[in-house]
This record gives C-alpha cells, structure tokens and sequence, in this order.
C-alpha cells in the first residue's frame, strides 16, 4: 500500500470564472519596484524555449540573471528540434477557433487530467506568443499576400498550427536565444555553457541557489540567488532511446526531488507514433518524423499475416488501413497516444512489417497521385531527404516504415498556479514541470508551453515572491551552500571509485530495456512490480561495477554520462511507482487491467482524478503520496473518442 | 555502396587538454555495420577503449538529428564529412568502404580552440550574436502578428538564411578560418524583414566588427563554405552582408 499524505496541496488557484482570473490574478500579485529590481538575483538553469524566454524577459524587467546551459551554447538546447509548429487560438483562418476551443482541446487533449486554470491560461497567453515571435523576426511561413499561414496539426479540427518550414522549434529558440543574447550585451544575462547543475541549495526551506560542474575544467562551482528557475526539460532518456537528444537528463529536477521537491505524475510520457524504427544493437536515439506527416500519408499493415510481398505489390483490397477502420471521423490524425497503441497492437498481433516485424508503413502513395510529387516535396521534403539519409529508402516510391518512440513527458516536478514547486523559490517551466497537458500533449502544444511559462507567466510570479519572500544575503560559506557542494564532490568520488568492469551505456541500455517492456506502452500491474525490482538489482550493480576512467578535474564525458545514469537508475524506481499506484488508463498512460473490450483506455475518475505529487525519504524507500485533486467545471470530463 | 559489415582503421586527433599538444592515434574497428550513423560508430569505439581501460575519445554531440550543430568533426578533410548538406550525426557508415582509413579530427581555427581531442570551443559566435543578431524588442510589446505583412517571397529569403544551425563548418572549411557565411546568415535574415530593419545599419557593423575581433580570417570568395555547410546557406548572403555592410558605412560614417 502507498503511504498517503492526509494534507492537501494548494494549487493557489485563484477563485472565479476561468476566463477572469490570470487578468485579475495579475492584479493582485505584488510588483517589486523598477529601481529594486536591480537588486535582486535570478537563476534560470536551462536554455531551450522556457528558460531562454525565461532568462530574455526577467532580464529585460530588470532582474539579474545567470543563465546555465550543459551544451557550448544556449542555442543547442533540444526545443531546436521541434519540428512541426506552435498552437494558438487567433482564429486567423476563419474556421470556429476561439480560446475556449484551444482550452477545451486541451484539456481533453490530457485525458482530463491537467489543472483546468493552467490551461486556460496557456490558450490565452498563445496568441501574445506568435505576436512576440513575429516581431523577433521568426520567419514563420506565410501566404503571398503576406499574412501568417496556418496549418491543422495532430488530430485538431481547425488550423491553429503555426510553422517555420520543419524546423519551427528551431526558430523559435533562435528567437528566445537571440532575446537572451541581447541581455547579455545589455549586461543583464550572464551566461554559463557547459555547466551541469548537481544541486539544489535550499537554506530555511527557501530555495536560494545551485552547484554546478563546470564541464571543461571539472571545478564545481557554487552559486546563489533569490530565485531558482528550472527549465531543464524531460527525462524521456530514462528509456536510453527516445527522440530526446542524448544530453537530455532528469538530474537536476531530480536532485531538487532529493531536496524536498514533489515529483508529480512520472508516470505520463508520451509515446510519439511517427519514428524511424530500431535497426540494431549499436542505435544510440531514435528519429522522429513530424506528425504532420499523418495529414497526408496512410498507415497501414497487410490484411493477411503471412503476406510478405513487398509494398508496392499488396493492392488496396489487401491493406488494412486500421487507423481509418477503427476511427473512421479522425483516421489518420487520431492524437499520439491513441494511433501509438494501435501501431502496437497490430505488431503484437504479428502483422508488423520490416526485419524486425516492429514498424508499419506510412504511405504516400494516393497523396501523390492527388497532389503530385512536387506538391508533397514542398510540404514535407526535409523529413523526406532526413528518412532517406537514415534508412537509405526514398520515401517517394516506396513507403515509410514508422514505429512509436518515447517522445516526451508530461511528467515533471509539482508546481502550483504560480509555477513555484512546493519548495518556495523554486520555480519549474516547460517540459520540466507537469502541469498543463494532463496525460497526452497535443501536437504543437509543447512550444506553446515553454514560451507561456517563459514569456508570460514567470516575469509575473517570480516578482510576487520577490517582493514578499525574506530573503538575507547567502555568503557562499554559508552551511547550506558547503553542504550542498560537498554532496556533489562526494557522489563525483563514489562515481570514479567503484572502478568496475562494465561501461555506463551499457547500464543505460539495460535501464531503457527495462523500462520499454514494463513501462512503455502498455503497463500491468506484474510487469511493474517486477521492473521495480530489476531496477533495483541494476542500481545495486552499477554501483558495484560501473566503470568509469579519467578524472573528475577536466572535460570527462563518461562522467557526465555516469551522473546522469545513477539518476535515471533512482528515477526510474518512482515511474513503476507512480504507474503502478495509478490504477486506470488515461492519456499515454495504459494499464492492461484497464481497458475496454475494444481495447481502448478505461479512466477511473471516481478514483484518479488528482495528480499524484511524490515526496521523496531515501533511495528504495518508499514515497509518500501528496494528491491534489482535479476538477473539471468547465470541461466536463467525457471519455474520449475519436470514433 | 559497401557490403553489410565493415573493418576500419580510425585515425584520430588525441589531444587531453586545451593547452596539452595533440597527435594522431591509430584504433582498428572491426564489424562496423553500414547501417550505422557515423556517431553511432564512434560509440562503438568508445565502449570499446574502455573496456581495454584506454579513456573515450570525446566529441561533442546532441540532438543527432541534424539540427542542434553541436557536432563537428573534419573527416578526411571534409567538414561533417562526404556527404552534402549532412551534418556529422546524420552521415552513415553506408558512405564508407571495407578497408578504408578514416582521419577524424577537430575543426581548426584560432578562433575555435580545442578543449579535449574533438571537442572545440565556439562561443565566439554567441559572441557575434550578443554584438547584433537580433530585433530589440522586449516581451509584450509586439502589436499583432499579421499587422507586420511579410511577403511570401521575403519571408522565403530569411528562412532559407535562418536556417543556419551555428554549428561551424564554414569556419572550419575555410583557410581562412572567416566567419563569413555565419554572420551574413543572421544580417540578411533580419535585412530582409521587416522587423529587422530599424537596426539593419548598427547590427552589421557591430556583428562585423567582433567577428574581426574574435580572430576569424577574411574572405576571398572561395565559397567552400558554402560546399561545407548542412543548412546549404548559400554564399549570395555573403554578397548581402558586404552590400549592407557598404551601405551602412556610408550612412554612419563609421
């Protein structure tokens, strides 16, 4: 049985109508003075969408910020990769859309399982966020007239989707880098690149600063503020292979956990149902091919399970295009977590295509026929030519093979309406945090997020807690601060000393496994229970026999790697956890147990409609389980269907 | 095109530190699958060198999607190697063939200087970005997105310059180590806008003057750069940037 807190947590949602109380809450939180600004200090550690937004807009307040990256540059930081586009409710194109739409959307997008308020917030912020872009000079595609263009995305019913080519994230970070460049000239940003945050400094309960490693010399260095805000992204890497970039770790949202930071909702990750399949030991990440590929490729598999003629030869009566057949009113564009699971029970079924039998096509076939090559290399040639230049198959003759990838996690640390986790100070942005895409993130809503919480949200709240907070200076000596630095040095120590035998990938690798099997698409309650303990077996021989060379005093990648693996090893433990407490299926969250006869998820809202906030004792001990409970008054919730 | 499995020999730059003197270190890799991606090959090496107890080679790497430009890597004397507009994590083993030597080493330039065996420092181009590459706009103060009109064609001009991933080839293909094609990438982007205009002057003088200042060469038109680059930025920014930067001294005075 899980420990229960019987305290509830405060969300600090203000009362009234939904679509009143961000305007009217604005009003209420107190400003810090523009000639007191000056005075204070913040940290924004991560530099993608939230955290560059973040550290550009604070800066530009006023405050000082010190900006932490791990890569050479903010600029490398994995929102780059986002290829598809940016959700907002302007309703340029005419067709029905409104805030309420995109609200509505999204919190039923998140299988009823986000803070209606975030939410609402986030569509109303959406349209402020392709107006600040615009102005930027991100160069968002555009009708010759020269009005902004706008696509439909991942299963939505009007086109609301705005996009730079394929590489929307790309721009919209270079549009938040290049703000945050421009403080640093003006003096009010310093950045730190190569740096890794390995702790959280918390003084009288108060977060107040962090220890980083400095990835070049190996120095650890201490440093204080008045604020931390974590912008540090996902954990998908605890499956050793996703779409995340390989840098993208859990450390520091989960050293914040070790400091009292509640962990909420793990156990939501999203399996992204458009990926370049596996093809060897060797693989290192996997591919993502932009969903928007769905608008107007088919999926399908042979109708017979012993048909191994090639593609092209198979005729349309002998296809079973099964997304189409099961969801005739969506097809194709059912959301992720839903054409995911599809994919995967046709290839358990054994009617998977490819070497492996673990992929099925994606087929461009009629789209040609219909629109002609040129039309669909316009739309979509970059993705093309990046499948080719993987697989070494043209996807113009002959169709993708695609397969679902973990893509990302609607998991993070618990905020409250403010963004501040439970210990105040500490803030938590983006994909970091977990509150507002529930157990599914609609396409498109990940940029949205990032740029809300870092452009509109934050320069608001982080100032209320300025100017109430007592906040003494923190002399680098302070015991806090020693404290904080010496448990960095030592877990750096125990890393180099354990001296084994087998490599850090390959404990890596043995994680991911793990965690595929028993808490990927489909979870059960036997399958948990046992990933708990083959995780815990693992973590008690990698700390054994992990094998780790050079030293801790210059540039050492497989140290990096080994601090981010030991994390990932304690992580992993609260995932089965959280999955195993959840007793329903919502979103990408998929139990066995339930189901319905057509084998779609079963929510239990009469028992799961809370978020499940975790605190953490000790490594292999039990958590103790803080809930806020969720209420839908203005979105009834509805079982989903895209029949 | 190569058979399924190949043997090679990896001659790499070794070099433990920034000021510790490099060489070249010979390591046989046998069973290298086609399949693979170039990193994934280096991978292999690494697991390799450490179990023999020899430390990892250490290259900088990311999203190995072809997007982030954190990697780098001269291969065989070519920026991201063989293939055109493919960047290091998106080239395959499928290029290479049975038998081959494979010479693997960082890029070189004054202005990028080697911290550890491949990896090189580039923040000199944040510094290019911080004396310029931007639209002075503070958040909240943008009116309307479609009151900015941006032609279709326009808006086409800057994305294809945009699309600069930053990740230094074109310094590392020229012999002159110039920064050229990277900054005018970013001026023309923002020349070209509308939103880019007001600063269209102060930006390229300020961008060119640290370019200078961080130690890149000159340019002499040899556009291997552009040959080298994965974005294909094309070298007619280069043109852009020297009209801007003609224009805007004769309107400063500078």
């Amino acid at each position: 049985m899980v420990r229960v807190a019987t305290d509830t947590l405060n969300s600090r949602v203000p009362e009234g109508p939904v679509d009143e109380i961000w305007d009217k809450h604005r009003f209420n939180m107190k400003l810090v003075n523009p000639a007191n600004k000056r005075k204070f200090n913040v940290i924004v550690v991560g530099t993608g969408l939230a955290g560059g937004a973040a550290a550009a807009s604070l800066a530009e307040l006023g405050y000082n910020v010190k900006s932490f990256c791990f890569q050479d540059s903010p600029r490398r930081a994995h929102s780059i990769a986002a290829q598809g586009g940016i959700n907002a409710a302007k309703n340029y194109p005419n067709d029905g859309d409104s805030i309420w739409r995109l609200f509505y959307d999204t919190v039923k997008g998140g299988d009823y399982r986000a803070r209606e308020a975030n939410v609402y917030r986030l569509a109303q912020v959406s349209n402020n966020i392709i107006d600040q872009c615009v102005s930027q000079g991100v160069p968002f595609a555009r009708e010759y007239g020269g009005t902004l263009a706008n696509r439909s995305f991942g299963g939505a019913q009007v086109s609301r989707t705005f996009y730079c080519r394929g590489q929307t994230g790309q721009q919209l970070l270079l549009g938040a880098y290049q703000a945050m460049m421009r403080q640093v000239q003006l003096g009010k940003v310093e950045v730190f690149a190569r740096r890794e945050m390995l702790e959280l400094i918390v003084v009288d309960g108060v977060s107040r600063g962090i220890v980083v490693r400095n990835l070049t010399s190996g120095e650890l260095e201490t440093h204080t503020a008045d604020a931390v805000v974590l912008c540090t992204g996902g954990y998908g890497n605890v499956y050793y292979l996703s779409t995340n970039a390989k840098g993208c770790n859990v450390t520091a949202a989960w050293r914040c956990h070790k400091r009292g930071a509640y962990f909420a909702n793990p156990c939501y990750t999203q399996i992204h149902p458009t990926c370049i399949p596996v093809s060897g030991d060797y693989q290192s990440k996997l591919t993502l091919m932009s969903e928007s590929l769905r608008n107007d490729g088919r999926v399908w598999v042979a109708k017979n399970i012993d048909d191994k003629r090639s593609p092209s030869e198979i005729p349309d009566e002998d296809r079973d295009y099964y997304l189409e057949r099961r969801y005739p009113a969506f097809g194709n564009l059912v959301p992720r977590d839903v054409a995911s699971r599809a994919s995967k029970e046709r290839c358990d079924a054994g009617f998977g295509v490819g070497e492996s039998g673990l992929a099925v096509y994606l087929d461009f076939r009629d789209a040609i026929l219909r629109d002609g090559e040129d039309a669909i290399r316009k739309k979509y040639g970059n993705l093309f030519h990046m499948y080719e230049k993987i697989t070494a198959e043209n996807p113009y003759k002959v169709p993708m093979k695609i397969y679902p990838a973990v893509h990302y996690t609607m998991g993070g640390l618990w905020v409250d309406y403010h963004l501040m986790s439970n210990l105040p100070g500490l803030f938590v942005l983006g994909e970091a945090n977990f509150s507002d895409h529930g157990a599914n993130r609609l396409g498109a809503s990940a940029l949205m997020q990032g740029l809300s919480d870092g452009y509109f949200v934050i320069p608001y709240t982080v100032g209320d807690h300025l100017a109430k907070a007592e906040l003494p200076e923190i002399p680098h000596d302070h015991p806090a601060c020693v404290a904080a630095l010496q448990s960095a040095q030592d877990r750096i120590d125990k890393l180099l000393a354990v001296n084994g035998t087998r490599t850090v990938d390959s404990f890596h690798r043995a994680l991911g496994h793990i965690m595929w099997e028993h808490c990927g698409m489909a979870r059960s309650k036997a399958g948990l229970e046992l990933a708990i303990s083959q995780i815990r077996e693992l973590r008690e021989e990698f700390w054994k026999d992990v094998r780790v060379l050079g030293s801790g005093e210059t540039l050492n990648q497989s140290l990096e790697k080994a601090g981010r693996v030991a994390d990932f090893l304690e992580f992993g433990e609260l995932m089965c956890i959280d999955a195993l407490n959840r007793e329903e299926s919502c979103g990408g969250h998929f139990r066995e147990e339930h189901q319905t006869p057509e084998g779609e998820a079963k929510r239990n809202d009469a028992e799961f409609s809370y978020v499940a906030a975790w605190e953490f004792h000790d490594v292999g001990a039990e958590p103790t389980l803080h809930k806020e409970q969720l209420s839908f008054p203005n979105v009834p919730p509805t079982t989903r269907s895209y029949k | 095109m190569s058979s399924e499995s190949l043997n090679l020999t990896l001659r790499i730059w070794r070099q433990n530190g920034p000021d510790a003197t490099g060489d070249f270190r010979d390591y046989k890799l046998n069973g290298v699958s086609t399949h693979m991606s170039f990193l994934e090959m280096l991978d292999v090496l690494n697991e390799q060198l450490i179990e023999a107890g020899e430390e990892p080679v250490a290259f900088d790497h990311d999203c190995r999607e072809g997007i982030c430009g954190m990697c780098s890597l001269m291969i065989d004397g070519k920026a991201h190697g063989p293939d055109n507009a493919t960047t290091t994590c998106q080239l395959h083993m499928r290029r290479f063939n049975d038998g081959d030597t494979v010479t693997i080493e960082p890029w070189r330039a004054s202005a990028f200087p080697v911290l550890r065996d491949l990896v090189v420092d580039r923040s000199a181009f944040d510094r290019i970005i911080q004396a310029g590459g931007y639209v002075s706009v503070n958040t909240g103060n943008a009116p309307d997105g479609n009151a900015i009109p941006v032609p279709g064609r326009v808006q086409e001009t800057a994305m294809d310059a945009a699309a600069c991933i930053g990740c230094g080839a074109c310094v590392a293909a020229c012999k002159n180590a110039s920064a050229m094609l990277f900054v005018s990438a970013k001026v023309s982007q923002l020349a070209v806008l509308p939103q880019g205009k007001a600063e269209r002057g102060e930006r390229v003088l300020n961008m060119v003057a640290k370019m200078d200042e961080e130690g890149f060469g000159h340019c002499t038109n040899t556009s291997e750069c552009e040959a080298a680059c994965p974005a294909e930025i094309s070298v007619d920014n280069i043109a852009r940037l020297n009209r801007e930067f003609i224009r805007a001294s004769l309107v400063s005075g500078k």
